[in-house]
């Protein structure tokens, strides 16, 4: 499997890179326990509430720093290289993905570890709530897979900035039904909000998977969309 | 003009390993490459030639799938670079004129990846990639991330990338560029074994590298070729007759027109002149300048260049 083979170098260099890793991993982390700390003082933030948030946060710097690696490759001899060996635009996209997804797990985990140190309790499957993050993760990837492929290295953090508003759009920080209006409008058109609302419907209020169904087609749909996007958007690159 | 040497080393003339017609591509109103037709025998070391910006690298790109051609066709083995990219993949290498590794591997993994893509398997890999190691001067250093390599051992090992797949043709794109001389010594002995077995393409600016390796050279300037043959065949065409050097001190314009006399073709020179005839007697050059009481201090058979031949053609210096 050629497409391995390339995985296999791709998750050397993320394992090689402590700082970004750290970064992607530690940060979420961190932000969850800071604002934990606050909602003693507000209510706001809930823990159920806050949790997947946080990790949907930590999916956003994947995506940012799997787009990062993609895209700092290009400008590389090196990738040339690559692009003279039988690797197909699926092998490329398989290669640069499948490392971030471990990366990806790791984090989820460790944040609800952290959450359930800091009072997390769960109403629903815990089983469900992962199923959804992990397809929300491949969704991440997939996108920093697009940007990397498309856009320059100077272009990636305006691309990450982008993202990072409409997860925050679709309700990562706060609850945007008690916003409502244009901005809840918004929001529900990107799969970020209806991730959250999946997670958060399992979480708080022990919701089965027949009960988020909608929401996470909207999150399968989109996930399926930008993996064929990825795939053209690296078909394109390959031939200049 | 292979006789004898090409038994040796096998090159077909049959069934071309790479074949191009009106390969042509162009950046905008720039024609980088146009109308290239260039056809390589299965075996033989082909070698571009021409001053930077005259279309070489473009020319490989193509051929390797990485850029498109505007117009025109090519195949490699057989299989069209437009219709089967996947194809011509199987069976070519690159090493890019830019040094080409995954910085944050070692020696061993950026080799052991390329033969990996290539569907080696791990021990086949290994054996492969620790005989270039070898061969390339990096086996002490080996397990070190390549980051912390000099630049010219990250560019061995780049070309050693090109080679662990043991591909059947093999493209490359100013192999020595920067390289101290044992390095480039070395890796011509490499090139030099590969020959007749592998098909090789090799872009260089160094006319020595052309002159030593190449069974033929295409010389390529202004994205056209102007030029083909052995390094022989260009050397004589352009110098029919002869020429001979006659160094000699205090050699005034009057000597020289006098020399004129017996020879049309006199060009002064550093410190002599540079006669082109089919036969110069050194005892009529003496009878002319000893009576203006000029010695003759050594006469020599001047060797044509690949240089000369790149002037003589271009009306430039391939190497400012």
């Amino acid at each position: 499997m050629r497409s391995l083979e390339l995985a296999k170098r791709n998750m050397t260099e993320v394992w090689r890179d402590p700082v970004s890793l750290g970064l992607t991993i530690v940060l979420p982390v961190l932000m969850l326990v800071v604002l934990q700390a606050l909602s003693g003082v507000d209510d706001f933030f809930e823990t159920a509430s806050l949790t997947p948030g946080v990790v949907l946060f930590g999916f956003v710097m994947l995506m940012f720093s799997a787009a990062m690696t993609l895209s700092r490759d290009r400008e590389n001899a090196f990738f040339s290289r690559l692009l003279t060996t039988p690797l197909t635009p699926n092998d490329f996209v398989t290669g640069y993905s499948l490392p971030y997804l471990p990366v990806a797990i790791l984090q989820a985990l460790l944040i609800f570890a952290v959450a359930a140190v800091l009072g997390l309790e769960t109403a629903g499957n815990l089983a469900l709530v992962f199923f959804v993050l992990l397809v929300t993760a491949v969704l991440f990837i997939a996108l920093g897979m697009i940007t990397g492929a498309v856009f320059t290295l100077k272009q990636v953090p305006f691309v990450y900035m982008v993202i990072l508003l409409l997860a925050i759009f679709g309700g990562a920080w706060m609850d945007i039904e008690a916003i409502g209006g244009a901005f809840q409008s918004v929001g529900n058109v990107f799969p970020f909000a209806h991730a959250l609302a999946a997670a958060r419907a399992v979480l708080i209020d022990g919701a089965d998977l027949g009960a988020i169904a909608t929401d996470l087609y909207w999150v399968l749909g989109y996930t399926a969309v930008v993996v064929v996007l990825a795939v053209a958007a690296f078909r394109g690159r390959m031939l200049e | 003009m292979h006789t004898s040497d090409e038994s040796e080393t096998h090159i077909s003339h049959v069934d071309p390993a790479i074949e191009a017609r009106g390969l042509t591509r162009a950046f905008g109103d720039f024609v980088a490459v146009d109308r290239l037709d260039l056809t390589v025998a299965r075996g033989e070391l082909l070698s571009l030639l021409g001053p930077n910006g005259a279309g070489k690298t473009t020319t490989i790109k193509m051929l390797c799938c990485l850029l498109r051609p505007t117009c025109g066709t090519a195949s490699v083995m057989g299989y069209d670079i437009q219709r089967d990219p996947i194809g011509v993949k199987h069976v070519i290498a690159l090493s890019p004129q830019e040094t080409a590794i995954a910085e944050h591997l070692n020696a061993w993994e950026n080799l052991r990846l390329m033969a990996g893509l290539h569907g080696f398997r791990k021990r086949e890999a290994t054996r492969q990639s620790g005989e270039l190691l070898e061969m390339m001067g990096l086996a002490g250093r080996a397990d070190e991330r390549v980051k912390k390599y000099s630049g010219g051992m990250k560019r061995r090992l780049s070309l050693a990338m090109a080679l662990v797949s043991e591909p059947q043709v093999l493209f490359l794109d100013e192999p020595t560029l920067g390289l101290d001389p044992q390095s480039r010594r070395a890796i011509w002995e490499y090139i030099e074994g590969l020959k007749g077995k592998t098909t090789i393409v090799m872009t260089t600016h160094y006319l020595e590298e052309a002159d030593a390796l190449a069974d033929r050279i295409e010389i390529i300037d202004e994205a056209k070729i102007i030029a083909v043959g052995t390094p022989d065949e260009l050397k004589h065409s352009i110098s029919d007759g002869r020429v001979t050097i006659v160094e000699a001190e205090k050699l005034t314009d009057e000597a020289i027109r006098a020399l004129r006399d017996i020879y049309p073709a006199v060009r002064p020179i550093d410190r002599g002149v540079e006669i082109e005839a089919e036969a110069v007697s050194l005892y009529d050059i003496e009878d002319v300048l000893r009576p203006k009481g000029i010695v003759v201090q050594s006469t020599y058979q001047k060797q044509v260049t690949l240089d000369d031949v790149f002037l003589e053609l271009t009306g430039k210096q391939l190497r400012e």
